[in-house]
């Protein structure tokens, strides 16, 4: 009997791809013999935007890329910025990046969780993940005015010190990280079809993973022990006690596993940046008008998805001469068309899924 | 701080090996095009360097020339490096694609070459666009674009 393949089209509005976002599937039955992905439907051109602002007009912007994690995409902006001008930022303001840097990665990662939760169909899963996200939008919220796009940072520290009733509500959802992270496991980790459909699927070898520049839960659950947070760490992170989580087979269970444990290592740090923040200005000595000298520098945090990245060059003039994203979701996706390769169509949306993109921070 | 930069000893081997590139006060390195690929093959594959992952490949237009900029890191030896080289032809910018190296570079490239033009050779079928679609004029982050709409560049 001669067969032949066919092509299925999916997306660009699908639920699963958490945006718009479309692949092409070359299929023989429902074994995935091509996958063709398809990306830019919400290229904004922030990298040209960008040129024809000033230095701090860019920050609201950096906000619109991975927006589920806005205070981590202002980081890694301003860090670089910092470094061309080579500003020192007060310590304060650096614990305080450290602490509402953690909470959002938290809030990122409770809808990693569950939105792959309802991926694979368990929807309950994500009302339970939303609800604990509510709170720590609430307290990024009480600190910035805004729930999503936080624009928080400033060239030089952050816009503003923690108020008064910050600190027992922070110190209120810490409490409970530990157990909406068992019932997250419980719930779902635990799960039997939930692990039938995630095991052994979607199968990242290390070298792979390294070879492709992946980086985040994507290349730490396949063992490779990467995390600039402890590798290089940046701003006062090698003042904290905190575990890398890694994964052992590469596949979509470990990569979900590992967000579970690093919002519980998230809440370590946090604590510890409560106890040892001390006094003092929250912005440091920045000049009225930032004109960085004529230069270039590269800046990297590591994201909630990854490494994030920024480059940035400066002619001398109060606007930047060329900017440049380094976006942990567009560099994890380009991988995503080899790894969907001899797997099942079911298994697309759960090897998506786990790679945890953001299509903002994709198409930049 | 703590230094993620090559040893001296390392750099030196990379000069007198390389005597074209030009090493700046922060150690970044710029190497005249054609050294790019047997350069960029040596500190891979050589495991005194081990630069095993590419994390970042872009490039700017400046008025005489286009700068490609790769940023790379050794896992097994923590070590960073920032390598720039200049395409000078502005009408027909080439370069070498790094795909057989980092696997990587692949939607890296495609991105730089969306968004200016640059045409990366080696690999057939390589580049094509990635956001934009394929029968968009032009290429954005050229400083000569022109575009309607927005703020007075």
């Amino acid at each position: 009997m001669k067969t032949q393949t066919y092509y299925l089209n999916l997306g660009p509005q699908h639920p699963s791809t958490h945006g718009v976002f479309r692949i092409i599937l070359e299929l023989d039955g429902e074994v995935v013999v091509k996958a063709t992905p398809v990306p830019g439907y919400l290229h904004r051109g922030i990298e040209k935007l960008a040129e024809a602002r000033t230095y701090t007009q860019v920050i609201p912007y950096t906000d619109r890329m991975d927006y589920l994690a806005a205070m981590l995409m202002n980081w890694g902006y301003v860090e670089a910025v910092e470094k061309l001008m080579g500003i020192e930022v007060p310590e304060r303001a650096e614990y305080i990046r450290v602490i509402v840097g953690e909470l959002s990665r938290i809030a990122s990662h409770m809808i990693a969780t569950g939105a792959y939760g309802a991926d694979i169909g368990a929807l309950t899963a994500f009302t339970y993940t939303f609800r604990d996200r509510e709170y720590v939008i609430d307290l990024l919220e009480m600190v910035s005015g805004s729930r999503m796009t936080f624009s928080y940072f400033r060239i030089g520290g952050v816009a503003a010190d923690f108020p008064e009733e910050f600190y027992p509500a922070v110190k209120k959802l810490l409490d409970q990280i530990p157990a909406m992270c068992d019932e997250y496991d419980g719930l779902i980790t635990g799960n039997e079809i939930f692990q039938a459909r995630t095991k052994f699927v979607g199968i990242i070898p290390p070298e792979v993973a390294v070879d492709y520049s992946l980086s985040g839960p994507v290349l730490r659950g396949s063992g490779v022990n990467y995390d600039l947070r402890k590798v290089r760490p940046y701003s006062v992170y090698d003042r904290f006690d905190f575990e890398v989580p890694l994964g052992k087979n590469g596949d979509c269970w470990d990569r979900f596993r590992i967000r579970i444990e690093e919002m519980r290592q998230s809440k370590r740090i946090i604590e510890q940046a409560l106890e040892q923040m001390p006094e003092g200005p929250v912005l440091g000595k920045v000049p009225k008008v930032i004109k960085p000298p004529v230069g270039d520098a590269y800046a990297e945090i590591e994201s909630s998805k990854g490494v994030y990245g920024c480059y940035v060059v400066s002619d001398g003039s109060p606007k930047p001469y060329r900017v440049h994203f380094r976006r942990p979701s567009f560099i994890n996706l380009g991988y995503l068309g080899k790894l969907l390769e001899g797997w099942k169509i079911a298994d697309v949306i759960a090897i998506l899924g786990s790679i945890d993109i953001v299509l903002g921070e994709v198409d930049c | 701080m703590a230094d993620y930069r090559l040893p001296e000893e390392l750099m030196e081997a990379l000069k007198s090996k390389f005597p074209g590139m030009e090493v700046s006060e922060r150690q970044d390195v710029t190497l005249p095009l054609d050294d790019l690929v047997p350069f960029m093959t040596e500190i891979k594959e050589n495991p005194d360097y081990a630069m095993d992952f590419l994390t970042n490949l872009t490039c700017v237009d400046y008025p005489d020339y286009f700068e490609m900029v790769y940023n790379l890191v050794s896992f097994s030896h923590g070590y960073t490096l920032m390598v720039k080289t200049r395409i000078e032809d502005k009408e027909n910018p080439e370069i070498p694609s790094l795909i057989p190296l980092w696997s990587g570079a692949d939607w890296q490239e495609r991105e730089v070459y969306d968004l200016l033009g640059i045409v990366f050779t080696g690999c057939p079928g390589h580049p094509t666009r990635i956001f934009l679609e394929e029968n968009f004029k032009g290429h954005p982050l050229r400083k000569d674009f022109q575009w309607e709409g927005g703020r007075e560049p």
